[in-house]
């Protein structure tokens, strides 16, 4: 019988082809739970997890909050805008008082990149990546994939593009992961400075025209600009980013094919997506939501499953 | 490692065709009865009597669904390995039907116990009923018994009682096991 081969998410870099496998197959059968009239199981129920979000979160947090509670386990909640780190205490000290309070799992969100790798030298949990600065957001990279593997049946050898600001995307970075362990063919676009210098050693092809882009792909995942991150300008104006690296309807019904489109969200509609298109049978966006909780389910049931008495 | 037949494939189909009936007498033409396998074995178990009710017995609009009872066990980071999930099969609401049912060994009781909690999220059922292929007698953990029952044995701990199906492993034959 299978296991994941890792105690933590800490990144897709971490994990095989078969835990990516398991992954899915455990959670097409709490996408199954999710859809009944009744969608709570009891299998966490003596299991505690904190969420610690350092960064804000809406969506992320609400799904992982979802999960866990549907798997029936304690859950508390922290953000630091109202928290001791305000008042300058470290990452493992606060990490430690919450584990005082024996919490088994740590579900976590901070702006550096790295902290969950961090954390899992110093502390006795197991840990969830939620989003480590630009580095890596594993749990979203899984969902993508899973969500492409329901929409087109598999991953493998498909085109994928990533279009827009590759440089600040935690969720550039871990789908190029995902995606090239399952074999499919990835392809990044946007402009220039947002591309990142040595992109190319992930073995992702580099494209800064669109439609050239769009025309190669099966499937579009569209990056918000993280204008939070940017401390530079790295384009001319939001103006000429959406007529250059936004997609339209216009667009998208002059390519040669029909495409799958993703966004991992928030939108900016009308910057890299209008809302005819966000909103259009060819975007699965909405698939991808409700996909993130039954695969933050499985994440969290499999990791649990580790944790010994 | 000794194995010895508790049952034949010629017994199997007797013992199937008994209980085929022992349900019709308490469940007449099943319009408000659903007969759901327990994953993973009792599923076999479950498709074979509905085909014997459907083909042999005229049983139309039989409600028929497979249950995983995976995410509701009480075993849950208590072994060495980990709890590998089925599928659920279910497009029907149970609220107020006659629900039975069906595994191939009934040993400890637990995986009933967690399948009267499984079957809470499709409604509320007016009355569930067991039936199993092997009865393990003496070895229950929990107060659970079967209403309908292939065959009894008396098999000690040690001992394993495997359910082969033609359907899966080209052979319905049982056998008891001595480890």
């Amino acid at each position: 019988m299978s296991e994941l081969s890792v105690n933590h998410l800490l990144g897709i870099k971490y994990l095989n082809k078969a835990d990516i496998k398991l992954i899915f197959e455990t959670a097409d059968q709490f996408k199954e739970v999710i859809n009944r009239p009744i969608k709570k199981v009891p299998s966490l129920r003596d299991i505690t997890i904190a969420n610690l979000f350092f960064e804000n979160s809406t969506r992320t947090k609400l799904s992982f909050e979802l999960a866990e509670k549907r798997l029936s386990a304690d859950v508390i909640n922290f953000s630091a805008a109202q928290s001791s780190v305000k008042k300058g205490e470290t990452l493992i000290d606060t990490v430690n008082n919450i584990l005082s309070m024996k919490v088994d799992m740590v579900v976590m969100r901070h702006p550096s990149p790295g902290a969950g790798i961090f954390l899992s030298k110093h502390i006795n949990a197991s840990i969830v990546n939620a989003g480590d600065g630009a580095h890596e957001h594993p749990t979203q990279a899984l969902l993508d994939s899973y969500s492409i593997r329901e929409a087109l049946g598999s991953v493998k050898d498909k085109n994928v593009v990533i279009v827009g600001d590759i440089l600040h995307s935690r969720v550039a970075l871990s789908n190029i992961y995902a995606l090239k362990l399952q074999g499919a063919n990835v392809m990044v676009c946007g402009p220039k400075t947002l591309l990142p210098k040595y992109i190319k050693d992930l073995g992702v092809e580099v494209e800064t025209n669109l439609r050239k882009a769009l025309n190669w792909c099966d499937v579009a995942n569209m990056l918000r600009v993280q204008n939070e991150r940017m401390d530079i300008s790295y384009f001319p104006s939001t103006r000429e980013y959406a007529q250059q690296f936004g997609i339209n309807k216009t667009l998208l019904d002059s390519l040669d094919k029909k495409i799958t489109i993703m966004h991992p969200g928030p939108i900016n509609r009308g910057v890299e997506i209008t809302s005819d298109v966000a909103d259009s049978n060819q975007s699965i966006i909405l698939n991808q939501v409700e996909n993130g909780v039954a695969i933050r389910m499985a994440v969290i049931y499999l990791l649990a499953s580790k944790i010994r008495k | 490692m000794s194995q010895r037949v508790l049952l034949n494939s010629k017994e199997v189909n007797i013992i199937l065709h008994r209980l085929a009936c022992q349900l019709i007498e308490n469940h007449n033409d099943f319009s408000n009865t659903a007969l759901i396998g327990l994953q993973p074995r009792g599923k076999f178990l479950a498709s074979r009597l509905a085909k014997i009710l459907k083909e042999d017995y005229k049983i139309k609009n039989l409600n028929y669904g497979d249950l995983d009872i995976t995410f509701f066990r009480d075993d849950f980071r208590r072994g060495d390995k980990p709890l590998e999930a089925n599928q659920t099969n279910i497009n029907f609401i149970v609220e107020d039907k006659n629900v039975v049912f069906v595994d191939d060994v009934l040993y400890t009781g637990r995986s009933i116990r967690a399948a009267l909690t499984a079957i809470q999220s499709f409604g509320r059922p007016n009355h569930i009923e067991l039936l199993t292929l092997i009865d393990r007698r003496f070895s229950r953990h929990l107060p659970i018994q079967p209403d309908y029952r292939g065959r009894q044995v008396d098999a000690i701990n040690k001992e394993k009682v495997i359910v082969n199906w033609k359907e899966n492993e080209g052979e319905d034959v049982v056998y008891l096991i001595n480890k």
